[in-house]
């Protein structure tokens, strides 16, 4: 090969390469390993590691452990799929191509919202995301979040504002009946999770309401899985969804990769963030599947680009339409009501308890919800892991997080909530 | 016609490209779920949904044949040669998928204590030191979830950089010939882009840099070998112009894979380097994502870091995440990154050691090199500089029969290859951008420049063979204008 191109050696391809750049020397890093001493090595890594079948599962925050059916990734694991580039020639692609419409179709029937993107990278980025559209569009500047909103979107809108130019306003949880003013005409978004970063659900529609004033975009977190059983965004007053999509089939790899979503209404459609897919026709009038309204992307419009994002989460997303496909609106509202029923009956059992009580008593919750135990925190944390339970984060300093999923039974909350008793006594 | 590339996919039936929806019947459904077995509650009225979403009811057969019938109208690296430019689809290796699925990697909850992560913290440690080596680099953060998150996180850290200076400054230096996230990752960051032309040679003309090059300048974002597939030989004069100024330089590290092991960013002045993990890497692309963009920077800018930082406790051996980072730029993921596909570019690294991650390179850069030479008489070059470990060729001289580099690629399609990047770099006219990789065997290249020189014979015998093409897919060419026009964006 190197005769061909009129070469001696490998070295003649990097003469050029100017002599004070060059390494001169070998990397210093172990020499490779044959398959079996790296599967080895790894399983040694893995093995240094409590995994979440190791532990009873109580933690939330952002990442559940929802059972992942075993299709979802015998189809979404296809090499012919996973082994793709980004789907720039459509007719190699219409694989890619049609399982992300549909991924769109069904966020669209989620969400009660008009259109979505291909996916984004998890939900604090996708918030992010959603910010940038809104103030856009309503060529404003200010941005005010609920401080009910997970910490870690807040603290996304932080790092990402220092460069867009804005710093979100944390508006006060509970909100308050007649609360502050949040339709001032230099308002660009108003942003609620509902349900919460506590687990509550929120009053979304009258903070919406209050936000629509002079036309801000309303912008809802939420969760993809609540809404067999909970009012979809587009129905309370949302202009914008966005959600960790993690629950829809991925697995929790210690945060990451995950899956943003974003759903808005069509007036938005040319400031989406992305690749979108649309519909057309071949030559033949045959129908067949497209990245489309390229010209908002960044290899098109550049620096006037609607986002910089290339590489997104299509994998994840094509495995979150497999879940969905497998869920069906039958299992989607079971599911909701499992979680919904399992997790007020937790809470429930520990609000019994004399060591610990309720952040929100009365409030009403759907997958998680706050405990604030008589001892510190981080220590009932402590104690229930060398009991083979895991939960949290911890929250406000006080709290701990409990997530209750669908694939809890009642004799592990049972066998918990006593733990719980001694941790926190 | 000869069909010399990897089998060509039968169109196979229409009624196979149904959607989901229309595979639907009422009643029927997949899921199962265990009985309740706590008392029920109900969602009060004000939250509950009224109209359940249409989502499709459809049996688990339904399923499994649906997305079957679309992994085999899909084509990936395990499909064929895919050598699209500026992408690097090297093969996946298989291991690296099987250890990412390990339940001790993949079945972690982000919020666990850091006691019950060790293992998930050493790799990430010892990734964190391999990668410092290849790059020269001081420190690397994970969390950015591709590169272009890795560019704008590299530009937040330029900015923190000369905030605490005292002076944010106001603009930043790209080529005409980069890729398009860097420009709208600048807009993203706040600072403003400022153009700097090629020369006649493909490489950043030195002379217009220095005329650019002031104090308000904040940085150079470059890649090197360049989007053009060339090596930036002037880089000490472009980095002695930037820091003479007080600027930074940033190394997108696209292109990383054509000189690992041989130069690293670090040696050449680069202060901020970004890696996209499916490029050099090996990770696979899903399709579109995930990614990972891990960023390597110099001990300088080391306090602006994304927070937490990783570290290790020299007294008891104990790695954890450093919350206290007063100067960080903050959170740019929602967690750690993209851990999952980091797993696998472990295995990569420490698969492959210093030897095989040099011999990656290298064989990336003779295949190319090879591949040129076996059609740069009929798809010249765009510039006579020695490619690297891509090149960018023009379909120019097929445009007096009427032909384009888009039919060339689609002819390419019915000759069974993955067609190389057409249009890409904008700066040359008819460009077709062709990126073979390290995996790839001499018979495979020989075969795909055979098809390449049959296809411009083509040409001229019979175009409308071109303008046809692909007749073997289970679509034919698409109506792109009107998708974006009549908007089908859902069922």
């Amino acid at each position: 090969m190197l005769a061909a191109c009129g070469l001696s050696s490998i070295d003649d391809l990097f003469a050029h390469l100017p002599e004070h750049v060059r390494l001169g020397r070998e990397l210093a890093i172990a020499p490779g390993l044959s398959e079996m001493e790296l599967v080895g090595e790894l399983r040694r890594l893995a093995g240094r590691n409590r995994h979440a079948d190791e532990f009873v599962c109580f933690a939330g925050g952002g990442a559940y452990d929802h059972y992942v059916p075993a299709l979802v990734w015998a189809l979404a694991g296809r090499s012919e799929l996973y082994t793709s580039y980004t789907p720039y020639q459509p007719e190699l692609s219409q694989g890619v191509l049609q399982a992300l419409f549909e991924y769109q179709s069904m966020v669209c029937e989620l969400t009660a919202l008009e259109v979505s993107n291909a996916s984004l990278y998890d939900g604090p980025t996708a918030l992010v995301e959603a910010v940038h559209m809104a103030r856009a569009a309503t060529g404003r500047g200010r941005v005010f979040v609920s401080g009910s909103v997970d910490p870690r979107y807040v603290a996304a809108l932080e790092a990402y504002g220092r460069g867009a130019g804005y710093r979100p306003e944390v508006f006060p949880f509970p909100y308050p009946a007649g609360g502050p003013d949040l339709g001032g005409a230099d308002v660009a978004a108003v942003i609620v999770q509902h349900p919460d970063f506590h687990g509550l659900l929120e009053p979304v529609r009258e903070i919406f309401e209050a936000a629509r004033g002079q036309g801000s975009r309303t912008i809802q977190i939420f969760d993809p899985l609540s809404l067999g059983v909970l009012a979809p965004p587009g129905e309370l007053g949302a202009d914008i969804a966005v959600a960790e999509g993690q629950v829809l089939g991925n697995h929790l790899n210690y945060g990451g990769p995950y899956l943003g979503i974003i759903a808005a209404r069509m007036q938005d459609v040319r400031r989406m963030p992305g690749r979108i897919v649309g519909e057309t026709t071949d030559v033949d009038g045959q129908a067949g599947y497209v990245l489309t309204l390229q010209a908002r992307e960044q290899h098109i419009r550049r620096e006037k680009a609607t986002s910089n994002i290339c590489t997104n989460q299509t994998l994840m997303a094509v495995a979150a339409t497999v879940y969905l496909a497998w869920l069906g609106p039958g299992g989607l509202a079971e599911l909701g009501r499992q979680c919904a029923a399992k997790t007020r009956y937790t809470a429930e059992r520990l609000g019994d308890l004399s060591s610990a009580e309720l952040m929100w008593p009365g409030g009403e919750i759907f997958k998680e919800f706050v405990v604030v135990p008589r001892r510190e925190p981080a220590d009932v944390q402590r104690r229930l892991l060398d009991e083979g339970f895991l939960c949290g984060p911890i929250v406000d300093g006080r709290g701990l997080l409990v997530s209750v999923t669908e694939r809890r039974t009642r004799e592990e909350i049972d066998r918990f909530v006593k733990s719980f008793e001694e941790a926190s006594s | 016609m000869s069909n010399i590339g990897a089998p060509v996919r039968s169109r196979g039936p229409v009624v196979a490209l149904r959607t989901l929806k229309e595979r639907a019947r009422p009643g029927r459904r997949a899921w199962t779920l265990p009985e309740l077995d706590v008392p029920s509650s109900d969602i009060s009225e004000q939250h509950r949904r009224a109209t359940p979403p249409d989502l499709p009811q459809v049996s688990e057969v339904d399923v499994v044949r649906h997305f079957t019938r679309l992994s085999q109208i899909n084509y990936g690296v395990d499909t064929g040669f895919y050598p699209l430019g500026s992408c690097s689809m090297k093969y996946n290796p298989k291991v690296a998928e099987a250890v990412a699925a390990l339940p001790g990697f993949q079945r972690l909850h982000p919020h666990q204590p850091e006691e019950t992560v060790q293992g998930a913290l050493e790799l990430l440690w010892r990734l964190e030191q391999a990668l410092c080596e290849v790059t020269g680099m001081a420190r690397v953060t994970f969390q950015p979830p591709a590169g272009a998150s890795g560019e704008l996180t590299g530009l937040l850290l330029m900015r923190a950089f000369h905030t605490k200076n005292g002076d944010p400054r106001s603009k930043v230096i790209i080529p005409d010939s980069a890729h398009g996230t860097n420009p709208a990752s600048v807009a993203l960051s706040g600072y403003r882009v400022v153009q700097v032309p090629s020369d006649g040679r493909g490489l950043v003309d030195l002379a217009a840099l220095e005329r650019l090059v002031d104090t308000d300048v904040a940085g150079l974002m470059l890649t090197n070998p360049n989007t053009l597939g060339l090596f930036e030989e002037e880089i000490g004069g472009i980095a002695a112009a930037l820091h003479r100024v007080g600027a930074l330089l940033y190394y997108d590290g696209a292109n990383l894979n054509a000189i690992m092991g041989r130069v690293r960013p670090g040696d050449m002045g680069f202060d901020i380097v970004h890696m996209n993990t499916h490029k050099t890497f090996a990770t696979p692309h899903g399709g579109g994502g995930p990614g990972a963009g891990p960023v390597g920077v110099s001990a300088r800018l080391e306090p602006f870091l994304p927070a937490p930082v990783l570290a290790l406790d020299e007294d008891n051996g104990r790695y954890f995440w450093d919350q206290d980072r007063p100067d960080s730029i903050g959170q740019v993921h929602g967690f750690y990154g993209n851990f999952g596909v980091l797993v696998r570019a472990f295995a990569y690294v420490f698969g492959h050691g210093r030897e095989g991650l040099r011999e990656a390179g290298e064989r990336a850069v003779l295949n190319a090199n090879y591949l040129a030479c076996l059609v740069q008489d009929v798809y010249p070059l765009a510039y006579p500089g020695r490619p690297m470990h891509e090149f960018v060729a023009t379909a120019k001289p097929l445009r007096r029969f009427g032909v384009r580099a888009m039919d060339v690629a689609k002819r390419m399609i019915d000759l069974g290859f993955h067609p190389s990047t057409v249009y890409f770099p904008l700066v040359v006219e008819e460009a077709m951008m062709v990126e073979p990789t390290e995996t790839e065997t001499k018979e495979t290249l020989d075969a795909f420049a055979e098809a390449m020189r049959q296809v411009a014979a083509e040409a001229e015998k019979d175009p409308e063979l071109l303008h046809e093409a692909p007749v073997t897919t289970p679509v034919r060419r698409l109506d792109e204008a009107k998708a974006a026009r009549d908007l089908r964006l859902r069922w």
